[in-house]
């Protein structure tokens, strides 16, 4: 069920569901993927891990690697640049290069198990995975850390010993496992909380989780005797893989041109790199292309998981259900190296609300486990679950209906989030008015052992940089060309917005993702911006090619420009008209080609919002949750692509399922992860969860013509609050720690029984 | 992976010859679902690979009321479930066969195989264990029988000796008014390890009240699948009744040994163990009424 | 290194013959000898479904079959199975229901609902989740992709080859198709 508060009739192509440009190429096997790269005369990358959490690499000796046959190429940190500490931006997110380069190939020391220590080429894989064992790696094993708030103990196994916390710009004298200490502060918190009427103080707890996308890492690399380099890769952004693998090789980014391959999944984890500079390296040893690819365990022990957490939220409030205070103190682990994901997660922790008091305190934590990455809007989930938690403790205590509750306190245009920034209009009410009026929320929920839920989320939409170019075709068709690599289906939700611009169909779009030097500068698929800040190019290639056939249809008319009206596609004046496809057949007549031409970089974040509601059964004597039904209800300003829209609403809220109920890195006491394969890192099957309804608000972003607002990563971040309050319902027991897996909820349950 | 030799056999005379010249260094393959994960993460090394599908006798399946069901040791998973009169009749197989791996994993993964990777939690042996099968081996000595009870003999380790395959199993014909029932716990609903599994296989008498056999044997609890003898026996003479089974599901938390691991904690196992031995032997009397096996 | 082995198998109808290692599975050999690369490597160990191909007319994970062992058998994969530039009715039906994001777990998807109906050409909602339980979609949540199996299933009884290729043509307007729906 799609329902618009937006109007629109007015859009001919904007809200349809046109079939995707590269459909057919994806369900005919022919959408060629990083690891669908064949190059002559290329041979395969395999590297070498730490087995250890924490250890010090006393040496490396590859030479009996070096002399099997069909080894071309061997590497270790030592053939890299030594980069000294120096942040590069990448557009969602800054890195320290230093860091980047220790993270995917270790220098000196390794700070976690599967941590990347030697690389080698050989002719085939079989034969490379046989010359790393060859490789004799000497350690000097270290004590390891792995839970947060262990971590951040006095006396803790220190990761580094040139990292000393960072208070709000104040620097720290010794070295230690908080890199990052952020604070915000707005109005007399203090005094907030002794007028409250009500306070609850509660703590939560998360495990390490990871995107899980289907598709390993890859990557292809061909240095050339002339020095440019080539890289084929699976990557959410092409130019920041180009910035990163030059920064690492430190050589000009105008050697480098990546070529964005089809990409099997990102959500966060494949903005760093961590192939492309290695193969690179054996590339230029050996002469040949070289073709690495991760196996699944090497995924997920030597990527980016995203952060585990501990979490403390007070929260304050007037008998009538008024929010007068809140206080939180978060702490991520960031894994080995510094910069988790604690700046959004504190940033988002009171987002949905109107709070006049509040304190945020948060923590970047390093642990000895692989650097963490970005995961479908990275640290919101963690500070969600606690708060939304909160919040329907809130209601139950002061016996107020949980979206009530919310709708008094929802943020709106004109409030002001903790971290500074005042929202301009935004769509949470709606959300919570439309799950209110919604069948979901209406139909009574019967029978044993049930519960329903509710919880809202919020995520950002970044802006960022965007290119793009239209040229158009003497049939009436446009060649899009972009460089926002698609994930999602985003070339036809940017396609269409060109096609809406122009008066024409959807199909009679062209996309193309273009490589490095195709076309312009372009931000990574991230920070739910493409359909938004990729669209807003697209929409402005539409508007310079509509100003360019509006010259050549006052050509045709022999009139002034100014005098020719374009209306759905035609183009006319003195009583006479022209269609774009008339008009694109008479260019070769009147001046030559035209090209639209656009490079955007929008001011002004928007804003994402979600409601949840969740149906649950808990087997009362395994303890095992089954989800009955599951409503997402969230603001897209406007839903370009409607089956798009959907099926982001649809594949965030079963991400956060599986995170809710069973995905965790289990690690033993050695700090070695117990779990790498799909088998035991538990994501839903389809067995594992319902239909998934939806239900599409549309308050249009004031920042964008069409007011598009970016869907893709709100709704992971409700799931886990809004099941564990259906639990709650089901069994009385609140749940605090992530994942609610039966085990743990088990044992919670049997606790609770007198 | 290691490269190693492939031999494909078409006698189990072939089949042990080979084996039996290469030792611990060949390995049998059969669905090669379990062999090429382990060979492929030097879990286990080989030089040689035999692969035996070609061998008739390993891949006979049939079944008669009189004379029971013969499984070939090869005979991938698929072909059981397919068959409704084997299902129905064997019902507690079929449970099993239904749920080791998914439906990828069916069309070529053997109950022979599965009873030779000899894991703690396999799928299919608390069901052989209760049809208490008869395994025939093949091996440079000759034939032998071996109960399926005694088949496995730490995680991983069963009693085949140098060069000796399982060449089939046999289950006896079924019994009047008798049933059977195989359920694990996974945290999913599917593609899993059972955290514990439980077969459970009842003869009533002929009201269908009284119990008079019962076998039980559980996955998941023990280094080796566990037959559950104490409860098996105590459950004769019983009435077949859901307190009767809550009892027996009350014995056997007491009476496993399970460790604590990334799948479950030995509290929840032994909670479990209890909570399947009573539902399968619900399941196992609702059967042996005449209840029919639901489709999954 | 043991020599190559000789292999005679028929891939999509047509008579292949390769050489391989025994230790090169048959994604692998589709995959890296042959260049079908529609079959996709997600997990290398029998988890994920996204190298399912038929062999024999079953679905089974490539990664888990050993090139070796093919010889003599029928393999379809994902490039086998549009027919004389049309697509097959399940890839139409994955397309206009928006059944993928990424597409890296499509192929494995289409091939395990060709073999589920194939079999069961009227399988409940609960059938066909069982039985595609095998592949994993991190992208979807699987919503549409049980709506693309079920209208497949609709469309294979109807007899109907719908929509041909029509999308990937540039005049004829096919939008809205399928406006607002319970969903």
């Amino acid at each position: 069920m799609a329902s618009s508060t937006g109007d629109n009739k007015k859009y001919k192509v904007i809200g349809t569901r046109p079939i995707r440009h590269d459909g057919a190429d994806k369900v005919t096997g022919r959408a060629i993927y990083g690891s669908d790269v064949r190059l002559n005369g290329a041979v395969h990358g395999k590297i070498l891990r730490s087995p250890h959490a924490h250890a010090q690499i006393k040496s490396i000796d590859t030479s009996a690697a070096e002399k099997l046959p069909g080894v071309c190429a061997v590497a270790t940190g030592a053939d890299f640049p030594d980069l000294k500490d120096k942040i590069a931006n990448l557009g969602e997110g800054a890195v320290n290069l230093a860091h980047l380069s220790a993270n995917v190939l270790a220098h000196r020391k390794v700070l976690y198990k599967g941590h990347a220590v030697a690389a080698v080429a050989a002719t085939n894989p079989h034969v490379a995975e046989e010359a790393l064992k060859l490789i004799k790696v000497e350690y000097e094993p270290l004590e390891s850390v792995t839970w947060v708030l262990d971590a951040m103990r006095a006396g803790a196994p220190l990761l580094h010993d040139n990292v000393v916390t960072n208070s709000m710009g104040k620097k720290a004298d010794k070295p230690s496992n908080v890199p990052t200490h952020i604070h915000f502060e707005m109005g007399k918190v203090d005094e907030a909380f002794a007028k409250a009427d009500i306070v609850i103080e509660r703590e939560y707890k998360t495990a390490s989780v990871h995107q899980g996308y289907i598709e390993p890492h890859v990557a292809t690399a061909l240095w050339n005797e002339d020095g440019h380099l080539t890289l084929w890769t699976s990557t959410q952004g092409s130019f920041t893989a180009r910035q990163q693998t030059a920064e690492l090789l430190q050589i000009p980014i105008s050697r480098v041109t990546v070529v964005p391959c089809e990409i099997g999944g990102g959500f966060g984890g494949k903005i760093a790199v961590y192939l492309e500079h290695v193969a690179a390296m054996l590339s230029r040893k050996c002469g040949r292309p070289v073709k690495m690819t991760m196996n699944r365990d090497e995924v997920f022990e030597g990527t980016g998981p995203t952060p585990g957490s501990f979490v403390r939220v007070k929260l304050g409030a007037t008998k009538t259900g008024q929010l007068v205070a809140g206080e939180a103190y978060l702490a991520y682990d960031a894994g080995a190296f510094p910069g988790g994901m604690i700046g959004p997660g504190c940033m988002c922790v009171f987002s949905c609300y109107e709070i006049p008091n509040a304190r945020v305190d948060g923590y970047d934590v390093l642990a000895n486990k692989p650097k963490t990455q970005a995961y479908r809007a990275p640290g919101a989930t963690q500070a969600a679950f606690a708060c939304e938690s909160m919040m329907d403790e809130l209601a139950e205590k002061l016996g107020i209906d949980p979206i009530e509750l919310r709708l008094r306190n929802a943020a709106k245009e004109g409030t002001r989030r903790v971290d500074g920034p005042t929202y301009p209009r935004v769509g949470f009410i709606e959300t919570l008015q439309a799950a209110k009026a919604s069948e979901h929320w209406k139909s009574p929920l019967k029978g044993p052992h049930r519960g329903r839920g509710i919880a809202s989320g919020y995520w950002f939409n970044i802006g960022l940089k965007s290119s793009a170019a239209g040229n158009v075709n003497p049939d009436g068709t446009v060649s899009l060309i972009e460089g926002s690599t698609d994930i999602g289906g985003t070339r036809t939700s940017v396609a269409m917005q060109l096609a809406e611009t122009l008066g024409i169909a959807a199909e009679e779009v062209m996309p193309r993702v273009a490589d490095t030097d195709g076309v312009g500068y372009t931000d990574v698929t991230g920070g739910s911006r493409v359909t938004f800040a990729t669209g807003l190019a697209a929409y402005e290639v539409g508007l310079d090619i509509r100003r360019q056939m509006t010259e050549r249809a006052a050509l045709v008319f022999k009139c002034d420009p100014a005098a020719v009206e374009c209306v759905d596609g035609m183009y006319k004046a003195n009583g006479k008209s022209l269609t774009f496809r008339e008009l694109a057949g008479k260019l070769g007549q009147t001046g030559g080609p035209v090209v639209g031409r656009a490079a955007v970089d929008p001011e002004g974040p928007s804003n994402g919002f979600g409601t949840h509601i969740v149906d649950v059964e808990v087997d009362p004597e395994t303890a095992k949750v089954t989800i009955l039904r599951y409503t997402v209800i969230q603001d897209a300003g406007r839903a370009i692509h409607p089956s798009y829209v959907e099926g982001q609403m649809q594949g965030g809220a079963v991400q956060g399922i599986g995170w809710a109920l069973n995905e965790e890195y289990v690690f033993d006491d050695q700090g070695r992860m117990q779990n790498p394969n799909y088998l035991d890192y538990r994501m839903p099957t389809a067995l594992d969860v319902p239909m998934i309804e939806t239900i599409i608000v549309e308050v249009p972003n004031p920042a964008h013509p069409y007011g598009v607002r970016g869907v893709g990563e709100t709704p992971i971040v409700a799931p886990p609050a809004a099941i564990a309050a259906a639990i709650y319902k089901a069994t009385g027991v609140r749940a605090r720690e992530l994942p609610i897996s039966p085990p743990r909820l088990w044992a919670a349950m049997a606790a609770k029984k007198p | 992976m290691k490269d190693f030799e492939y031999q494909t056999a078409t006698t189990v005379d072939e089949a042990v010859s080979l084996l039996a010249a290469r030792g611990e260094r060949a390995r049998v393959l059969t669905g090669g679902t379990d062999l090429i994960v382990q060979l492929r993460e030097g879990l286990r090394e080989a030089d040689l690979v035999v692969d035996i599908k070609k061998i008739p006798e390993l891949m006979e399946l049939s079944y008669s009321p009189r004379s029971g069901l013969k499984l070939g040791a090869a005979v991938p998973c698929y072909r059981i479930y397919d068959d409704p009169e084997i299902s129905r009749a064997y019902a507690a197989l079929a449970d099993s066969a239904r749920i080791i791996g998914g439906w990828q994993i069916q069309s070529r993964a053997s109950i022979g195989g599965n009873l030779c990777n000899s894991s703690p939690a396999a799928d299919s042996i608390p069901s052989l264990i209760v049809y208490d099968v008869i395994c025939h081996l093949a091996g440079p000595q000759g034939r032998r029988t071996v109960r399926v009870a005694d088949f496995c003999t730490a995680p991983g380790r069963n009693v085949l000796g140098r060069g000796e395959i399982l060449a089939t199993l046999e289950f006896p014909p079924i019994k009047k008014n008798s049933g059977a029932s195989y359920l694990r716990f996974i945290p999913r609903n599917e593609m899993d390890i059972a955290v514990v599994g439980a077969a459970s296989w009842l003869q009533l008498d002929a009201a269908g009240e009284r119990i008079e056999k019962a076998r039980v044997a559980l996955a998941a609890v023990a280094p080796t699948p566990l037959p559950l003898t104490a409860v098996s026996e105590w459950l004769v003479g019983k009435p077949a009744t859901s307190e009767t089974f809550a009892a027996a599901g009350d014995m056997a938390s007491l009476a496993v040994k399970p460790i604590s691991d990334k799948r479950g904690t030995v509290e929840y196992r032994k909670h479990l163990s209890g909570v399947l031995t009573k539902r399968t032997l619900v399941i196992a009397a609702d059967r042996a009424r005449g209840a029919s096996a639901p489709a999954h | 290194m043991a020599k190559k082995i000789h292999v005679t198998s028929t891939i999509n109808g047509e008579p292949i013959e390769f050489l391989c290692d025994a230790r090169q599975s048959l994604l692998e050999v589709l995959r890296d000898t042959l260049d079908f690369t529609g079959a996709k490597e997600g997990c290398n160990n029998g988890n994920c479904g996204a190298c399912t191909v038929l062999l024999d007319g079953l679905p089974v994970d490539s990664c888990l079959v050993l090139g070796v062992e093919v010889e003599g058998a029928k393999i379809t994969t994902i490039e086998g199975i549009a027919r004389e530039a049309h697509l097959h009715p399940i890839q139409q039906c994955f397309l206009e229901d928006a059944a993928l994001q990424c597409g890296i777990c499509t192929p494995g998807f289409i091939m395990s609902t060709k073999a589920l109906l194939d079999s069961n050409p009227n399988p409940s909602e609960h059938e066909i989740r069982f039985q595609l339980s095998g592949n994993l979609c991190r992208c979807t949540g699987y919503d549409k992709i049980i709506r693309a199996v079920q209208d497949s299933a609709k469309a294979l009884s109807a007899g109907v080859e719908r929509g041909g290729t029509k999308a990937t043509q540039p005049d004829g307007r096919r939008a809205a198709k399928k406006q607002p729906q319970a969903r």
